[in-house]
Parts: structure tokens; C-alpha cells; sequence
């Protein structure tokens, strides 16, 4: 392996390196920022690493994209513990904590297909978030696990 | 009332039932008093799905406020059909009409139409989620005949998808009844209803077999096990006949029991119940009237006498 190649693992030029995600979370951290290797982003992932705050964490290193607010909100309720690193050439210009949000907007589908979000109505999904998930605040449906599968398509 | 629509019973203080309730109460004793009190008030009747009963009522209370009604018909014949959003149907609805009452088949079609209106709106009905009107008419008739004191209500039959009970369970927190829910397994109380009673920390108990409880109570709300909720014929045979309630299942309850159905029923409750004090599911039907004059009068901007 040259000197480029292991630099370009653990570091990354632009982009968000996401730390303390609890240990096998991070394909469905990926799975969140909708990353499946497609798209030609550049991505580390780093599972089951020891940590002396989890025990084991994943790290996810996504060269060249900043996180937005929504999929911030998202993570925060499968990685509650996670930080999110902002890197700027090389440099990490912003560090924040992930904050469990109280609604998350226009990021899940509710999965009751009897919920008049899930109808062609100029109406973003609404879910607020409940002690062990998140609930439909149209339907009241709880989504407690698999949160991932609900993420809307772009 | 500080609300401007009413969507759903969960958004219903104690405060804010007790006042319709005591509304429809004073409209109940003098009904001429109020006849001219919307006149020339128009309301706009949705209904996506059909619902005979819930729409008269709503029609006679509007009425007898002294207002009318416009009605965008069945479903077959309008816009909709063209495949109109629910949104834009409101919006232009908004236009004619003083206020809105909105029956459809999907849940939280309310709350998001509400979101696009700035007259008072109210959900009568969206699919399996919320009537509010319901349990306000349900819990007038609890409050007439058994009060809400240190009340026992057991509610019975199909709790999984009968929306009135999931009302009138969030309801029934707010002045700390005793709920006990009486179903079979398999049309017990969804998840998310446990969830708000348990984080609201109802009184709630669960049991499949009326006998169990039906000697502690004052109120027994019977509800219709429907069978096309069950795969076959013979499993619903089965689990229906179990919840029908008779004149010698009663022999057991208190002489001051109080039947409810928010009907139509099948069968239930026996024909030979209607004739005993028990039975109290005409009246409560009944009630319907006052008490959606109380709502509509209170958002239409009318005063509490009290
Ligand atoms: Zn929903």
C-alpha cells in the first residue's frame, strides 16, 4: 500500500467523518445517508473498533459531503451517541454531538398505507420522536426498529 | 374553546370537554333558545365515504342553530373522482362555507387538511384513526347517566380498529376513569393506543371474558366485532358470540348499569336489553345533536353561557 492510499483511509480531504456511531450500526448509517457505492462517493467505514465509551464504535468517514440538518435528525436515532466531524482541508472546522430532534420532516415514509401522507398531497411525513422510536404525527403509527427501510427515496 | 379545529379527542383537556359538555347541556334544556343563533351560517359537509347517521346529525345541529349546509355529494359525482387532492378540495370548499366537517376513509386526512384551511374544521371520521365528535357525544352520555366519579367503564369487542374506542380511551385519562377492555385476543388495543394510556398512566386492565369484571362496573360500551375482519366465517362465529350481551348476562351487573353502543349493531346486544333502564344507546345516538351544536356554536365564536 503506497503512502496516498492509507492516507486517503484515515484521513479525508472534504467531507464528514462520523465517530462514536454504537458498534454494527454503520451499514445502516450508510443506508441513512442513502451511500450505497453508486453514487461514486469516496467512503470509509471502520466497524467494531474498541471505544472506551461503547465498548465498540463504527466510524464512517464520507469524503466530499456535509450532512444535512434532516439526515443529522435521522442518524440521531439510530447513533445517539455519534459526533460529527466536519472537515475542510483536512482540517476538522466543525464538531457537534448528534441531538435527538423532536419531529423529523419530509425523511421517513410512514409505513401505514392508509396514512394520507403516503397519498399525492403537498404534505411532508411528520414524525415525532417517541421514547423508543418515532410516530406519525398524521396517523399516530410508532415505527420502533428498521427505521432505515423508511427513509424516503430522494 | 381555544381550538381552531378539532381533530382528534387526545387534543381535548378535561376543561375543554367539560365546557361542550356543559353547553350541549343548556342547548339540551332550552333548544329554541339557540335556533337563530348562526343563521345565515353555512357549513360544508365532506364526506368522502358515506356515514348516514354522523352526517344527519351534523346536518340537524347546524340546522337548528339556524344555519344551513352545503354538500359536495358523494364522492362518485365530484371532482375528486378526477383525482383532485384532498388539499385542493379543501381550499376551495373554505371558500363557501363558514366552517367544515370532514368524514374520510384515510388517517390524519384531518389534521392535514386543517393545515390548509383557516375555517374551523372537524374530523368526522378519518379511516381507522380519530371521531372526536363521537366520544364528545359518548362521554355527555357517560357524564348524564353515570358521572365521571371514581368511574368503572369496561369497553367491549373490536378495540383494534374501532376508532371511537381509541377516542374515547384518551378520553376517559383525562377524568381518570377506571378502563377496562374487553376483547378477543386478536382484536385487542393497538400499540400505539397502549402506548399514549400507558404514558398518560391510565387506569387501564385487559380481559377476554366479560365475566371477569362486568359486576364493577357502571358504564359497559359494547362494540361490533365486524366479520370481515376475520378470515373465516367459523372463527368469527366463534369469537362473536362470546360478546353478545343479553338480559341474563346483566343479571350479574349493577342495577344501574349503563349500556352503550355507538351502533349501528348487529346483534350484540340482544333486542330484549332496549327495554331495560340498562340500555341507553337511542339516547346517546340522540345526544349527538346537542352536543355537535355545542362544538359548532363554541368554534363558530358563540359564548358559554356558564
Ligand atoms: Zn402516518
Amino acid at each position: 500500500m503506497t503512502d496516498d492510499r492509507k492516507l486517503r483511509v484515515s484521513k479525508i480531504r472534504n467531507g464528514t467523518v462520523i465517530d462514536h456511531i454504537a458498534g454494527g450500526q454503520a451499514l445502516n448509517v450508510l443506508a441513512i445517508l442513502g451511500i450505497d457505492g453508486t453514487s461514486g462517493e469516496s467512503v470509509s467505514v471502520a466497524m467494531n473498533m474498541p471505544s472506551d465509551r461503547l465498548g465498540k464504535k463504527d466510524i464512517v468517514k464520507v469524503e466530499g459531503r456535509e450532512l444535512s440538518q434532516n439526515e443529522v435528525d435521522v442518524l440521531s436515532l439510530i447513533a445517539p451517541a455519534a459526533s460529527i466531524n466536519i472537515v475542510r482541508d483536512y482540517e476538522v472546522v466543525e464538531k457537534h454531538r448528534v441531538e435527538r430532534p423532536e419531529v423529523v420532516v419530509g425523511v421517513l415514509e410512514c409505513p401505514n398505507h392508509n396514512c394520507i401522507t403516503t397519498e399525492d398531497e403537498p404534505v411532508e411525513s411528520r414524525f415525532a420522536v417517541v421514547d423508543d422510536g418515532v410516530r406519525c404525527e398524521y396517523c399516530d403509527t410508532i415505527i420502533r426498529n428498521d427505521l432505515p427501510a423508511h427513509i424516503l427515496a430522494d | 374553546m381555544r381550538h381552531d379545529h378539532i381533530i382528534s379527542a387526545k387534543q381535548l383537556t378535561r376543561a375543554d370537554i367539560e365546557e361542550v359538555l356543559d353547553h350541549a347541556a343548556d342547548i339540551a334544556e332550552d333548544p329554541g333558545a339557540y335556533a337563530d343563533r348562526h343563521a345565515d351560517t353555512l357549513l360544508g359537509m365532506l364526506f368522502f365515504e358515506p356515514s348516514t347517521r354522523t352526517k344527519m346529525s351534523f346536518t340537524t345541529a347546524m340546522k337548528r342553530l339556524g344555519g344551513d349546509i352545503v354538500d359536495m355529494g358523494s364522492v362518485e359525482s365530484s371532482s375528486v373522482k378526477k383525482g383532485e387532492s384532498l388539499a385542493d378540495t379543501v381550499r376551495v370548499v373554505e371558500g363557501y362555507a363558514d366552517a367544515l366537517v370532514l368524514r374520510h376513509p384515510m388517517e390524519g386526512s384531518s389534521k392535514m387538511a386543517s393545515e390548509f384551511v383557516d375555517v374551523p374544521l372537524v374530523n368526522a371520521g378519518d379511516g381507522a384513526g380519530q371521531h372526536p365528535t363521537q366520544t364528545l357525544l359518548d362521554l355527555y352520555t357517560i357524564r348524564e347517566n353515570a358521572g365521571f366519579d371514581d368511574l368503572t367503564i369496561g369497553i367491549m369487542g373490536d378495540l383494534k380498529y374501532g376508532r371511537t374506542v381509541h377516542s374515547l380511551a384518551h378520553a376517559l385519562t383525562n377524568v381518570d376513569a377506571h378502563q377496562h377492555f374487553i376483547s378477543p385476543e386478536s382484536l385487542k388495543l393497538p400499540r400505539s393506543v397502549r402506548y399514549d394510556l400507558h404514558q398518560e398512566g391510565a387506569d387501564v386492565r385487559e380481559h377476554t371474558e366479560l365475566d371477569d369484571i362486568l359486576p364493577e362496573l357502571d358504564v359497559l360500551y359494547v362494540t361490533r366485532i365486524q366479520r370481515e375482519r376475520f378470515p373465516d366465517e367459523s372463527e368469527y362465529r366463534e369469537v362473536a358470540g362470546q360478546y353478545q350481551i343479553d338480559g341474563e348476562t346483566l343479571d350479574v351487573a349493577k342495577d344501574d348499569l349503563t349500556v352503550m353502543h355507538p351502533l349501528p349493531r348487529v346483534d350484540e346486544i340482544a333486542h330484549e336489553v332496549d327495554d331495560t333502564d340498562h340500555a341507553k344507546y337511542f339516547q346517546q345516538a340522540h345526544n349527538g345533536v346537542p352536543v355537535r351544536m355545542a362544538l359548532l356554536d363554541l368554534l363558530l365564536g358563540g359564548e358559554s353561557e356558564r
